[in-house]
């Protein structure tokens, strides 16, 4: 399918004609019998996944099939930040990569993702999460992550709605990365569906996944509900239901599926234009560009598949968020949601090879995944086409067997 | 709400009441096995989308482990049973068949 430009003159083009002229930005076409790749899961991660390995590696012979619509799992369910501030080496490189690839998203995907690199504070409100904080931000300048330390004074500046003095968890200062921020979580899945369209890329959406074929322990497709579809390469990204396709390929994967939940409240005047995650007390927010204050907070502690949460927990969420920021005590709450997201012991993602030969998996990013999209499908493509990556050399599923978890849960303390 | 009743003191109690403590019925393994056998019981998990077996803790009451019979598609419970159990008992896995006839058993 060709991709008529989006720019300015097209806007004034369109105009002329009652914007009736604008074309589907992407086709939804039925499944062929054989691709070279198919991509399982339409969010984010599968359609970068998907676009760089057409972009990087010329290999356009790809489905990608979703069960639901694109973007409509955790894609769409997400708090939008984006940081890299991580503690340890592996994470930074790869966060930091999609970090990077966000800063250029809306002119190389000709698509406005909208990033707003705005600012992002993590802030220490104990002396245990100062010592933590500080040992990231040496270890980010090692690996040329751009952060820094800044006093509790400099934090009440960037966010005047704080309240700095406690009582019980004064902000001792914030861990400040610049250049993180947000971006339009749904411009994302979009940009990308529309790019791997016009490399002639199928995204076949309501078209579930129920059995995966393989042959002497190579894989040879999938069985949909719209029939069988013949692969060379099989990318698995399906965050949540990673376990349920790994059973159906006949291996294990070491994630539990738990409820994360999200909200918004009523829009109100830009209050905050950076991005403030109290980790101590589980609890960030951020303000939307149509002026809802968003907020997250932690998982659900049992495994779960049904995007609902608990409501104990949003109410802890928000009761820590209200000691922190005073004026929200009397916003309303709009909307609130869940989505089922991947945890694995040591908190860090899985992109590996599998068991079955031509099986891949991308999973595993827990509570974390929107900010690593451009990244992970960067490392990803390379990982499927040329058999290995540096990115994700860490990242493997045998991680666990050897012992070298890359420890961030302990890095950040929370989910994160 | 998700609400279990603790087989040890009998108290009906809600979620907040409760820690929960994952897959139950592992086997575990120590020094001496292999380290697929280490890795799989230390990491790998079954994380089924419908009937799950799993370890609880009345951690706000009686502070005793338990097991739940639970569907994570559904949030239904099926029952809860006590930690000392090798397997799911006999009458609470006909239960889970006759509400979920696919069910493929508790292994």
């Amino acid at each position: 399918m060709a991709m008529k430009r989006y720019s300015a003159f097209a806007i004034a083009r369109q105009a002329m004609s009652y914007h009736l002229g604008w074309e589907r930005a992407w086709g939804s076409p039925q499944p062929k019998k054989k691709y070279d790749v198919i991509i399982v899961g339409a969010g984010g991660h599968g359609l970068a996944t998907a676009y760089y390995l057409g972009k990087n590696y010329g290999i356009t012979n790809v489905a990608i099939i979703e069960k639901g619509w694109l973007g409509g799992g955790n894609t769409g369910r997400n708090t939008t930040i984006i940081r890299s501030n991580y503690l340890q080496d592996p994470s930074a490189a790869i966060y930091e990569k999609a970090r990077s690839l966000y800063e250029t998203m809306s002119q190389d995907l000709n698509y406005n993702v909208m990033f707003s690199p705005r600012g992002l504070l993590m802030l220490g409100q104990t002396e245990h999460e100062v010592r933590g904080y500080k040992r990231t931000v040496y270890a980010n300048n090692l690996q040329g992550v751009e952060t820094r330390w800044i006093g509790p004074d400099e934090v009440k500046k960037l966010v005047p709605i704080i309240n700095i003095d406690g009582p019980r968890y004064p902000v001792l200062g914030a861990l400040y990365q610049a250049r993180g921020g947000t971006a339009r979580h749904d411009a994302v899945a979009w940009g990308y569906a529309r790019a791997c369209s016009a490399m002639g890329m199928d995204v076949i959406q309501q078209c579930e996944v129920t059995g995966v074929k393989t042959e002497g322990g190579r894989v040879t497709g999938v069985e949909t509900t719209k029939g069988f579809i013949g692969c060379d390469k099989l990318g698995m990204v399906v965050a949540g239901h990673a376990s349920v396709l790994a059973e159906q390929a006949g291996f294990r994967l070491p994630i539990e599926s738990l409820a994360l939940q999200a909200m918004v409240s009523e829009p109100i005047k830009p209050c905050m234009d950076v991005v403030v995650m109290a980790n101590t007390v589980h609890g960030y927010m951020s303000q939307s560009d149509k002026g809802e204050m968003v907020i997250g907070g932690g998982t659900d502690g049992f495994n779960n598949y049904t995007q609902r949460g608990s409501f104990h927990h949003i109410e802890e969420t928000v009761r820590a968020l209200i000691e922190t920021f005073p004026m929200i005590s009397r916003l309303k709450q709009l909307r609130q949601w869940g989505g089922i997201v991947d945890m694995t012991g040591d908190r860090s993602p899985i992109l590996s090879k599998t068991p079955v030969e031509g099986i891949f998996v991308n999973c595993g990013w827990g509570t974390g995944g929107f900010k690593a999209i451009p990244g992970s499908g960067w490392a990803m493509a390379e990982l499927m086409a040329r058999g290995h990556s540096p990115l994700t050399e860490e990242f493997s599923m045998y991680r666990f067997r050897e012992g070298k978890f890359i420890d961030e849960s302990v890095a950040a303390g929370v989910a994160h | 709400m998700l609400t279990l009743e603790c087989p040890c003191c009998g108290v009906k109690a809600e979620e907040t009441e409760l820690q929960a403590g994952g897959e139950a019925h592992l086997k575990r393994y120590g020094p001496g096995s292999t380290d697929e056998e280490f890795d799989g019981y230390m990491f790998s998990r079954k994380n089924p989308k419908g009937v799950h077996f799993e370890r609880w803790r009345h951690a706000y009451g009686c502070g005793k482990w338990f097991l739940a019979a639970r569907c994570t598609a559904t949030l239904e419970v099926f029952g809860t049973y006590p930690a000392q159990s090798k397997e799911p008992p006999a009458d609470l896995q006909a239960k889970i068949r006759a509400k979920r006839p696919n069910w493929e058993g508790y292994k």
